[in-house]
């Protein structure tokens, strides 16, 4: 399935096996996108939360 | 059928490790996404559907912490408890509790002000290394070896808005060869050790920052530390990291509760998340 990045309008490749909630990086302007929904007619992206403070293990 | 409930805020490859295991292992598995989630204080277990063990896998620290608080209030089995990601989430508590414990771990001062870190510094002598008392993947966490860089990074930390950025936490420097270790403790055993590479011009050796992953043996007093360091803390699915001192042997100098497993995997043979997933099992079978 591809979408178009919502920055810089690049074809972004959603592969079969993404799971709701992995992010995305568009191959061109690098921005992060969260998967929110896919179906066979839509995908649905919306951009990833920054990297906060307080992220990582 | 016990049902297992892993809670993200961002699905990375450990999130899908362990609901695609779970599913595997013929267990009934969900995943919820935590930023959607809402409680209150009259929130009733029955209503609200976690299944019968949630592993809250958060990257958000606070995120995950408060979330656990709140399925613990209403009675779920959270992995970690919250007590346990109070504990690891804050260094210098950290710290303090491995002490107690008599764990090895690295001489660390605690200031509470800039003046009081300077003072601190200048007496320990170079280097030292000042971290923040809550934060990960290597950020923020300075070598210091000499005084005008102490008073700089001193005076750029007085000056952050954030009140925790003036609690100081000043730890000797270990001298270690370039790597430290990393062991997955998951209840009572440890499932893998790595040791971490820092890459060339990088001091720090997380694999967020490129560190390199390689196996390693694990010894019985790597076994032995590792193991009572995670007990310290409260127990459950743990990160410990040690660096081995030239002259003391292994310090453990951080114990992760979220921890992130696929370097590990990478290398290891171990199942790492199917070991996860069995000891969830007998968390809520208890």
């Amino acid at each position: 399935m591809k979408t178009q990045c919502q920055e810089c309008g690049a074809e972004i490749n959603v592969l079969d096996d993404m799971m709701i909630g992995e992010i995305l990086t568009c191959p061109d302007c690098g921005g992060d996108f969260e998967l929110v929904s896919k179906s066979e007619a839509k995908v649905e992206l919306k951009p990833a939360e920054t990297v906060g403070e307080d992220w990582g293990q | 059928m016990v049902e297992v409930c892993v809670v993200y805020d961002k699905v990375r490859f450990e999130e899908k490790a362990l609901y695609d295991t779970a599913k595997k292992k013929g267990l009934k598995a969900q995943i919820i996404d935590a930023k959607k989630i809402t409680i209150n204080n009259a929130s009733k277990r029955k209503t609200l559907q976690f299944g019968d063990v949630v592993l809250q896998r958060c990257i958000s620290h606070f995120r995950g912490l408060y979330l656990s608080a709140c399925l613990e209030f209403m009675g779920f089995m959270v992995i970690n408890k919250f007590k346990v990601g109070e504990t690891c989430g804050n260094k210098l508590i950290t710290s303090l509790t491995l002490a107690k414990s008599n764990v090895p771990t690295p001489k660390t001062h605690f200031a509470f002000s800039a003046e009081s870190a300077i003072e601190v510094i200048n007496t320990t002598g170079f280097p030292v290394v000042l971290k923040p008392i809550i934060g990960s993947w290597g950020r923020g966490v300075f070598p210091i070896r000499d005084e005008e860089v102490a008073n700089m990074i001193i005076e750029m930390r007085k000056e952050n808005d954030n009140p925790l950025s003036r609690i100081y936490y000043v730890q000797e420097m270990i001298k270690r060869p370039p790597r430290d270790l990393r062991c997955i403790v998951v209840g009572d055993k440890i499932v893998a050790a790595i040791y971490r590479y820092s890459v060339e011009n990088e001091w720090r050796t997380n694999v967020s920052r490129g560190g390199k992953a390689e196996l390693a043996p694990i010894t019985n007093e790597l076994e032995d530390i590792a193991l009572r360091a995670a007990k310290s803390v409260g127990g459950g699915i743990l990160g410990v990291d040690l660096m081995e001192d030239e002259k003391r042997g292994l310090l453990v100098h951080e114990v992760n509760n979220t921890v992130e497993f696929r370097g590990a995997s990478n290398v290891s043979e171990s199942d790492i998340a199917g070991a996860m997933i069995d000891y969830a099992l007998t968390i809520a079978k208890k």
